[in-house]
């Protein structure tokens, strides 16, 4: 049976990987190809870069640095940040990028997903939704979780799957860098909403929280995470050990 | 040398870098003479079988193909890449594949459980049913890459290794010196470059 994969995200900037806590504060790390490679012996399933960078210079930075980690590390790879075109995904893709994640750029055009969805496959294109409680609803958020877009989180996902995204991946602002566990009521929510992969992240602080996700929710494909990883708070072979012992379907 | 065969689907970046990685000399070509002089072929492949398989015809590919693998050069068909090695597949209608080897490509949806997710995405372990060269250096239950919604079937003359989805899926096919991986070894992390590896180190049969 497929396994549960775990996930360690990338946010690159300037050329670095970086880090905040509720998508602010952020803290130097450590150079993302030698990470990439780091995560990939030591057992994660796939990897997730996302670029941070703001100016177009950066940017050919982040290309460059995508290109070597690709050619090094034999793992798949998710690219996400800074994709509003058909162009964005073509640069990313043939940098060696197997997947490519949009959130701001969908919600600016939605007609970005089937676009995309249609020219490289379902499989290719990942919906990245940050999403916060606001008055009683989930709310989908865009520009990083900045700016609240006032639209209802889970009807989105549902119109971005239906145009094409072949993955969900639902960020909760609410529990992002907290490390109290991942937000189960709202994956639970976007779980039954949706019939592709859904990716738990924001909120994961020890190995325990990601065994109460896949046990709690069963739906959940992938767990990711950030700073636990960078850190060395969880190691990758000792959470998936811990995994394996609780019975959950994992890739030693 | 091995050679990629360039026939304008999918991104080659993965395929050409794992090569690298593993010491092989590779070079990616859509030139008819490059096939011919090359050691051993690697057919890739994403995206829509009927597609594919058009652009092997009118590229004139797909005649090169046919004779050198007849002439006993190794290919090694990955993904979409293996599906077009067999006689035909029924997705979205009924298209001709190469013809290599014995068997059709068909829908998992109505095969599988109703409850698990289409496409097929993620690691998942190999069940070896029949020794390979290529799985000189792997183990029962070793995970690999899979992204896919339709499979081999009727393929018990090549079949080497399974994969369990609620229902065994075609994972790997070999008959003489036809080679395919429905998973991406390119993406499979070090099993993944094990299987390449074995790949480059197979000898075909001397030419005519």
């Amino acid at each position: 049976m497929i396994t549960k994969r775990i996930i360690p995200c990338l946010d690159v900037r300037n050329g670095r990987v970086v880090k905040g806590v509720n998508f602010e504060g952020i803290a130097d790390v450590a150079s993302p190809v030698e990470l990439a490679q780091m995560y990939s012996d030591k057992g994660a399933d796939e990897l997730v870069f996302y670029d941070i960078t703001a100016s177009i210079e950066d940017r050919a930075i982040f290309t460059d640095i995508l290109r070597e980690t690709a050619s090094k590390v034999f793992i798949p790879l998710t690219v996400g940040g800074g994709i509003n075109t058909l162009d964005d995904f073509d640069r990313v893709l043939k940098c060696g990028a197997d997947k490519v994640s949009v959130n701001s750029g969908a919600i600016r055009d939605p007609s970005l997903v089937y676009d995309a969805a249609k020219r490289y496959g379902d499989q290719c294109v990942v919906i990245s939704a940050d999403v916060k409680r606001v008055g009683g609803e989930f709310r989908v958020f865009s520009k990083g979780g900045r700016v609240d877009t006032g639209m209802e989180a889970v009807g989105w996902i549902r119109r971005c799957v239906d145009n094409g995204a072949g993955e969900v991946v639902l960020n909760s602002i609410d529990t992002d860098g907290v490390k109290q566990g991942f937000d189960l009521e709202m994956l639970r929510v976007v779980c039954d909403a949706v019939s592709v992969p859904v990716i738990a992240s924001g909120g994961a602080g020890c190995i325990e929280d990601f065994i109460t996700l896949f046990k709690t929710l069963p739906k959940v494909d992938a767990g990711l995470a950030a700073s636990i990883f960078h850190f060395g708070e969880v190691e990758i072979a000792d959470l998936k050990r811990a995994m394996k012992e609780n019975g959950i379907s994992v890739r030693i | 040398m091995t050679v990629i065969i360039d026939y304008g689907v999918g991104n080659l970046f993965s395929l050409v870098s794992s090569l690298k990685a593993v010491s092989e000399e590779a070079e990616v070509s859509s030139d008819p003479e490059a096939l011919r002089k090359a050691d051993r072929l690697i057919l890739p492949g994403v995206g829509a079988f009927e597609d594919a398989a058009e652009k092997l015809r009118q590229s004139g590919l797909k005649d090169v193909i046919l004779e050198e693998v007849r002439n006993g050069k190794p290919i090694l068909g990955i993904c979409l890449g293996m599906q077009l090695l067999f006689e035909r597949s029924f997705e979205y209608g009924e298209h001709e594949g190469l013809g290599l080897l014995r068997g059709e490509i068909v829908p998992m949806k109505g095969v599988i459980d109703p409850s698990l997710k289409i496409p097929h995405i993620g690691w998942n372990a190999l069940h070896i049913v029949k020794d390979s060269p290529i799985f000189q250096d792997i183990h029962e239950g070793d995970c690999v890459y899979f992204v896919h919604s339709y499979y081999a079937s009727g393929c018990a003359d090549s079949l080497t290794a399974v994969t369990e989805y609620s229902h065994p899926l075609t994972a790997s096919v070999q008959k003489d010196n036809i080679f395919g991986c429905q998973f991406h070894p390119e993406k499979s992390g070090r099993v993944g470059l094990k299987i390449l590896k074995a790949f480059c180190e197979i000898k075909g049969a001397n030419k005519l």
